[in-house]
């Protein structure tokens, strides 16, 4: 999986025109998230792609031409703080139940963020595999609905953002 | 600095711009800037259909090297543009696109004549613009002459709502822009251009490929003081057909799918190639996988995103290929010598190989054929003179038999391979020279798409030729069901033609039908010297074929030469 960490112009429209450049051109998007940056007239992008490197390569030029792009920085596990943020609710009709997937939630960190008679809902904040791995763990209970972020991402250290 | 509204301001930014012309046809949702129009000292052209303003632009463009511009309302006018907005964009050629839009609180209701051109265009823009308010249009207009011209031209759309044209506003027109995202001028890296050039000094075999890039930039005298420097033979891509005089003795004209069988053959034997503003397409080098396997291949080229899109390369300069080839040549020692031994066997090859295939490709017998008249034409047409194409049959025999002897003077939709883009880009490419002969060499399918420009050609006195491969038939679908479908014709046929001659006639334009090679010449001596549009009908054979041809899918090598 590789991140790229795309600072765009923050407008109407660059988002239809960066997600339709990977369409038309036949890359694939596993996750992709917006949100404004520390300058207001910017926001980033954080990209998750599942790629080879000659693709990559490919993907990271033609997005470079895209008029909006002011700066790409592609990333992946070593170099870069990530995180996704999920909510999962489960199907849980009796407290035992209840009671276990609140323990699991402790050992992820999760947050229980809603409980019913019949349901209980936990936000898991992590990297991708540690929500596959929480979802894994829990299936058994009956996953009711899921909610995904997708990835945001920073490097990690001193990169030089020339904007 | 002068209050004026969002449509003045358009048109005094479009002055400021140094346009001469803009093609294009009104509509409610332009009417504010047609108004300002009447104001204007620019010329503006009143086209048929705005398929053809997009493509008189674009014609204009490619002989200016320079935006051209064109107008539509919203909706049906901003969609008709849309199909002359990709073949620029497929051809990199810098236009213009000024669109009226359905006003501000009307934007998303639905309203009449509302569509997303924004979204639409998308794919075959380099830019689009929609200005919020009638003081942005000024630095948009600035921005879209940047964005078109610059880097690797292409087509930049300018989407103004109606009351945005209405709404008054200061007039300041900037003297320098900079567009944060975009840095089109990069200075080619010294180190790879210094590992091209040893490439090729080692090189026993080379061959130059020159592709659009090099017409795009004007690098011909640079390309050909290379080419003479180290005696290496040039061909070209379709597109960059006229980027290398075709009667040098260097020359051996295009190459790929209808190219030149020596051509073709000549790219198999290289051991290095050099690619000039090429791209590789699929049209040129047939099979990728094929294509330069076991040799070094050097790609010179504007943009970045080309380098190894379809063809991984051993050497890649990115710049502006003209002033990279100054940089190269300049490396290049002077005393050098190619090996003389072996630069001299591989011309001799050269010149085997031409002779060869002279002699072998068999000519279609008849009084008048595709490939006479073609050579006639080019025997009797000025070196200066402009030839675009239509698409097809006329277009291969075209690329075949005419030879460009001027560089530069060449201009068919390559990319997007456009019917009905040769005879309006025309007119367009007369307006840009109109101190020079311009055919456009059609055939008759293509023609009948956008023949009502002749209204264009003839009322605002900007005459052309068009040069009618007239078979009755769209042709080179019809040598595709024969050559693979086993001649099951099938919606080819160009039932009930209308009689050209008459057609032109009752435009005003001046027509032609030749039945002999003698007609022909005395049609072509006339139109040259006459000052209005002509149509010469040259009818010709439906049966006759387009070689040699490389089938798609196929490699270079599986070349077909003749029936
Ligand atoms: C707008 C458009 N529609 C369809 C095609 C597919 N096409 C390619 S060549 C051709 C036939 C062209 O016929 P004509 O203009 O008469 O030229 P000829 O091949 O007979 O010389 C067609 C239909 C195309 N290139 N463009």
């Amino acid at each position: 999986m590789y991140i790229l960490s795309v600072i765009v112009e923050n407008k109407p429209g660059v988002l239809f025109r960066i997600t339709n450049l990977f369409r038309s051109r036949n890359f694939n998007i596993e996750s992709i998230t917006v949100g404004i940056t520390e300058k207001p007239d910017l926001s980033r992008m954080t990209i998750t792609t599942v790629s080879d490197v000659k693709t990559l390569e490919q993907l990271v030029k033609q997005l470079q031409k895209l008029i909006d792009v002011i700066q790409i920085n592609v990333l992946n596990k070593e170099n870069a703080v990530y995180r996704e943020l999920a909510l999962i609710k489960m199907s849980a009709k009796d407290p035992t139940t209840r009671i276990e997937i609140a323990n699991f939630a402790t050992i992820y960190r999760g947050n229980i963020m809603d409980i019913s008679n019949e349901t209980i809902t936990v936000e898991i904040i992590g990297t991708p595999d540690k929500i596959d791995a929480f979802k894994n763990l829990v299936s058994g209970y009956g996953i009711l609905q899921v909610a995904r972020t997708g990835v945001s991402a920073l490097p990690r250290g001193t990169i030089d953002d020339d904007l | 600095m002068s209050e004026m509204s969002g449509a003045a301001a358009l048109m005094t930014a479009l002055e400021k711009e140094k346009v001469e012309y803009i093609f294009g046809l009104p509509g409610g949702a332009n009417l504010p800037i047609y108004d300002a129009l009447v104001d204007s000292k620019i010329r503006h052209i009143l086209v048929r259909h705005e398929q053809s303003a997009a493509h008189m632009a674009d014609g204009y463009a490619r002989i200016k090297r320079k935006a051209g511009v064109c107008f539509a309302t919203s909706g049906p006018g901003a969609t008709n543009l849309v199909t002359g907005i990709a073949t620029a964009y497929a051809d990199s050629s810098p236009i213009i696109a000024v669109t009226g839009q359905v006003a501000l609180p009307m934007i998303g209701k639905d309203a009449f004549q509302e569509t997303d051109i924004i979204g639409v265009t998308n794919p075959c823009t380099k830019y689009a613009f929609q200005p919020r308010h009638a003081s942005e249009i000024p630095e948009m207009v600035k921005k879209s002459f940047y964005i078109a011209e610059s880097g690797r031209p292409g087509p930049v759309l300018l989407d103004i709502p109606k009351d945005v044209q209405q709404q008054v506003t200061k007039m300041e027109f900037p003297d320098y822009i900079k567009v944060r995202g975009y840095n089109p001028v990069v200075d080619a890296d010294l180190s790879e251009i210094n590992k091209a050039c040893e490439m090729l000094l080692k090189a026993e075999k080379p061959i130059i490929m020159a592709g659009g890039g090099v017409i795009l930039s004007g690098a011909f005298p640079e390309l050909q003081a290379l080419a003479e420097l180290l005696s290496i033979p040039v061909v070209t891509t379709f597109k960059g057909k006229g980027a290398f005089p075709e009667n040098h003795q260097l020359a051996l004209g295009p190459i790929g799918m209808h190219g030149h069988a020596e051509a073709n053959k000549m790219v198999l034997e290289a051991d290095c190639i050099v690619a000039i503003g090429a791209r590789f397409s699929d049209r040129t080098v047939g099979r990728f996988d094929e294509f330069g396997k076991d040799i070094n291949v050097i790609h010179f080229d504007v943009d970045p995103a080309e380098i190894g899109k379809n063809k991984s390369v051993n050497a890649a300069v990115i710049g502006d290929v003209k002033s990279s080839l100054r940089s190269l040549i300049k490396l290049i020692p002077k005393n050098f010598r190619t090996n003389e031994e072996i630069s001299k066997l591989w011309l001799a090859r050269k010149r085997e190989l031409v002779n060869y295939y002279e002699d072998s490709i068999k000519d279609y017998s008849r009084e008048i054929t595709a490939k006479k008249a073609l050579k006639k034409l080019r025997e009797l047409l000025p070196a200066e003179g402009i030839v675009t194409t239509e698409v097809g049959q006329c277009q291969m025999w075209a690329s075949l038999h005419f030879d460009v002897i001027s560089p530069g003077t060449f201009f068919s939709s390559t990319g997007l391979g456009t019917m009905g883009f040769g005879f309006p880009a025309s007119i367009g490419a007369k307006a840009a020279r109109n101190d020079v002969p311009v055919v456009d060499i059609a055939g008759d399918g293509s023609f009948s798409m956008t023949e009502n420009s002749l209204a264009v050609s003839v009322l605002e006195d900007l005459p052309v030729i068009v040069f009618l491969l007239n078979n009755q038939m769209l042709g080179m679908v019809a040598q595709w069901q024969r050559t693979f479908y086993n001649r099951r014709y099938s919606g080819v046929h160009q039932k009930n033609c209308p009689d050209y001659c008459k057609l032109a006639e009752s435009y005003g334009a001046q027509a032609f039908r030749v039945s002999s090679m003698d007609e022909l010449d005395k049609a072509i001596k006339n139109s040259i010297k006459s000052d209005v549009a002509t149509v010469i009908d040259i009818p010709i054979d439906p049966d006759e074929d387009v070689y040699p041809f490389v089938a798609p899918g196929t490699g270079l090598k599986d070349m077909i030469i003749g029936a």
